[in-house]
């Protein structure tokens, strides 16, 4: 087998991937918790405010999500027919609702009236929670593996999706991008509405934290074979060991007020987070709980050498080249918000 | 209903609603690049409001077409399962280069434009501009290199069987410039600058015939009239090239078009008319010879008919109808557009253009045809391919996921019909709202009383 850097090409995309959506989380999901706090902003203007602190940059973030379910089509077919089709409701509603996050954003300062607005700001809220909590849900199910049969069709119902872990995963999703979301708007705003902020962030810290931890135990206790690799390689435990002392610091930072190095924080938990699911999970992406013959895995889920090298050498030069288009555009929004005559 | 219909009834019905608005998106950026390409040049006031206009009723274009176009990436999954695995090395690709390099270019700078007027220079903005139209049309190459292996399936080879059976890919770039490819994203792109330029066009005629904002809008209307020419005249020639390629590649797909079921017989071609499943005959008005002649430049030379094709091997006599159908639309319109282009080019030149009141209320409503005329063209080019959704490799009724239950398609299909009704109907009034308000003065945001006559392009 081919091999790059002394790693085979299936598991180089397993890491494109990976990376692509920490990206992806780590940008949509400061959108998402501004989404998800929008409603605790009471005043008109502080909303229009919050809303265009990530106006110009929401779109290009949800890219990422196109760039990551392609890759995941392109790199590991077996893995996108086989999710998608099994949490096929789940994936429904995700897609409406982010339908209704990107309408409420793009229409509700296109009237003037008061339950206009109204209606599109619960819509925004609303949609944003469902989004994060679905995106949680995913993922739990991830980690605890679904019932898959021998030709990846699956064999649970709907309910199954909504087991205590999974729900436990979701609200700690949402709780994360809350904080992230936070943090970001405090960054972006000043007065009387960076004041309001700055509490919000100690609160949704603190949700998070707790929800974290939570997570964390219930991981250790029920799902043993997500600590299986850091047992075997001892070196691993450097990931969960940054992941605690990069929350540890997020605290440390907002009790210095110093929100540009809280946010860098909280992105860099958001993407220990998903490596941390990665490498427990690893060589396998879909555990099947009807047969472990079944788990499908970076190599019996890939596609051919000649595909990922092709998608490797799309990576190669698009990543980079999103990178720099996608710094110089928050670079043309970097500051506070200030509200024109283009804005929301 | 089965699990299998309702997956195509949805799958149909989400991808035709898209389809709306990423041809309008890349007809727009070209005439915008166009407008703001000429406020950059004369440094005039009035192009700088039509290119401020203009990015605002992109955006919301634009919005919708990212909201519905999402949608589309993850239905393969979910419906689509097998279909999913048996291409993904092939069309995953495909897909994937999209949002790596198209979609990312286009979202990224689309803040700039529309956020970035007072933040980066005019020059930067242009450049902004120019990426967004670029990345759209980025977007369509991708995906339409995508449908078109699905059409004309090439640099692959089959690997496995039964449910592990997959195509991989052999060599990358046959697989890109596959059989019909460049035929298809020609048509398809020259189709969108129709899409794009009659929307202005249309806008346009409205407000000279109102009345308003005449000088920005006997402006616009000349830019866009310039596209839509040029494009309608190149469409002959694209549309040309497409059906060469069915005849070659898909010749039970082109027999279809025309309704051709008698491989030793000479094709006529139709102006307008009705299949007859029965007796596999057309009633209608037609050039006795005539597609003959288009593919053979003779009128007397038999062309391969559906009868030479297994029933279970093309379109079944119902879908024949439906393929012949919207073919001859398309066609219809193709050559309306045409001739309503020349004419109005024609009075331009005589310097009467805007002289002729009905011919302005013509354009005003011609938003609809190329609208119609792609969405018909598709559906003959999708139709048409039927019973296989890879041509000649895997059947539509194979492709679906195996865990799928009919109730769980219900669900979904109820959903997406009443969000997307929804969201038509607020992209309707929004697009009327923004079209009755009209270009304004870069620094003034009142609203002409004007603006809340009707619109007869939305009533």
């Amino acid at each position: 087998m081919e091999t790059i850097h002394g790693l085979d090409l299936p598991t180089w995309w397993f890491l494109v991937i990976g990376a692509v959506f920490s990206g992806y989380a780590i940008l949509d999901g400061f959108d998402l918790g501004a989404g998800a706090l929008h409603l605790f902003f009471k005043k008109e203007e502080s909303r229009r405010i919050a809303l265009n602190a990530i106006g110009p940059v929401w779109d290009g973030n949800e890219v990422w999500l196109v760039i990551g379910g392609g890759a995941l089509f392109a790199g590991f077919p077996v893995v996108y027919a086989t999710i998608l089709s099994a949490l096929y409701e789940l994936f429904m509603v995700f897609l409406v609702m982010l339908i209704f996050r990107a309408i409420s954003i793009e229409f509700r300062s296109k009237e003037p009236m008061f339950w206009w607005r109204r209606l599109w700001d619960i819509s925004y809220s609303v949609s944003s929670i469902l989004l994060a909590l679905a995106l949680g849900l995913v993922l739990g199910n991830v980690i605890q593996g679904i019932a898959i049969d021998k030709n990846y069709a699956y064999q649970g119902t709907l309910l199954d999706l909504f087991n205590p872990y999974a729900l436990l995963v979701a609200v700690t999703t949402l709780s994360l991008f809350m904080m992230h979301g936070a943090i970001y708007l405090v960054m972006k705003t000043e007065n009387r509405l960076y004041a309001k902020l700055t509490i919000l962030v100690k609160n949704t810290t603190i949700f998070f934290v707790l929800m974290f931890a939570i997570t964390s135990l219930a991981t250790l206790l029920y799902i043993p074979h997500m600590i299986t690799r850091y047992k075997e390689v001892p070196y691993m435990f450097a990931f969960p060991v940054l992941a605690i002392l990069a929350v540890a610091n997020i605290t440390r930072q907002i009790a210095y007020r110093k929100y540009f190095f809280a946010f860098l924080s909280s992105a860099f938990v958001t993407a220990m987070l998903i490596i941390l699911v990665a490498v427990g999970l690893f060589p396998n992406i879909i555990l099947s709980t009807i047969d472990p013959d079944l788990h499908i895995t970076v190599y019996n889920g890939s596609s051919t050498e000649k595909s990922l090298k092709i998608m490797l050498t799309f990576a190669a030069i698009g990543v980079p080249l999103v990178g720099v288009y996608t710094s110089f555009v928050f670079w043309t929004f970097r500051g506070k918000v200030k509200l024109d005559e283009t804005s929301y | 209903m089965n699990t299998e219909i309702l997956s195509r009834i949805q799958f149909a019905f989400t991808i035709a609603f898209h389809y709306i608005y990423p041809p309008l998106s890349i007809g727009l950026g070209v005439v915008l690049v166009i407008m703001e390409g000429m406020y950059l040049r004369t440094g005039k006031q009035i192009y700088e409001q039509m290119t401020r206009f203009w990015i605002k009723i992109f955006a919301l274009i634009f919005g919708i077409g990212v909201a519905t176009g999402i949608v589309m990436e993850f239905e393969f999954g979910t419906n689509w399962a097998v279909y999913s695995r048996y291409v993904g090395d092939i069309f995953g690709s495909a897909l994937a280069a999209e949002g790596i390099f198209a979609f990312a270019l286009e979202s990224g700078f689309l803040g700039i434009l529309l956020f970035g007027w007072n933040r980066v220079s005019p020059r930067v903005h242009f450049f902004s501009t120019i990426m967004v139209a670029l990345g759209s049309m980025f977007s369509a190459i991708w995906i339409v290199v995508a449908n078109s292996w699905q059409q004309t399936p090439a640099g692959y080879r089959i690997e496995g069987e039964g449910m592990k059976a997959r195509a991989v890919i052999t060599d990358f770039w046959e697989m890109v410039f596959n059989p019909s490819s460049v035929d298809r994203l020609s048509h398809v792109i020259i189709g969108s600058f129709l899409a794009g330029s009659f929307l202005v066009l249309s806008v346009n005629a409205y407000y000279i015939l109102r009345q308003r904002h005449l000088e920005i809008a006997k402006a616009s209307f000349k830019i866009a009239l310039t596209v839509a020419t040029v494009a309608s005249l190149m469409q002959l020639f694209t549309g040309h090239r497409s059906a060469d390629g069915v005849a070659k590649h898909q010749p039970a797909k082109l027999a279809a078009f025309e309704g051709h079921y008698d491989s030793s017989a000479v094709a006529d071609m139709y102006l307008i008319g009705w299949t007859n499943a029965d007796k596999r005959e057309i009633t209608g008005l037609k050039i006795p010879g005539g597609l003959s002649f288009l593919l053979h430049q003779d009128f007397t030379t038999p062309v391969k008919g559906l009868n030479a094709f297994p029933k279970e091997d093309r379109p079944s006599s119902r879908a024949v109808n439906v393929v012949f159908q919207t073919y001859h639309l398309m066609v219809a319109i193709g050559m309306a557009l045409i001739g309503l282009s020349l004419l109005a080019v024609f009075l331009w030149w005589k310097g009467k253009l805007f002289e002729q009141k009905w011919l302005l209320q013509l354009f005003a409503w011609s938003v609809l045809l190329p609208q119609i005329a792609n969405q018909v063209g598709w559906y003959s080019a999708e139709i048409g391919r039927q019973p296989w959704v890879v041509y000649g490799l895997l059947r539509t009724s194979d492709a679906l996921s195996q865990s799928l239950k009919t109730e769980q398609v219900l669900f979904s299909l109820i959903m997406f019909t009443l969000v997307y009704a929804l969201l038509f109907a607020l992209f309707l009034y929004l697009l009327n709202k923004k079209i009755k308000h009209g270009p304004v003065d870069t620094h003034s945001e009142t609203i002409p009383d004007s603006s809340k006559r009707d619109n007869p392009i939305l009533n």
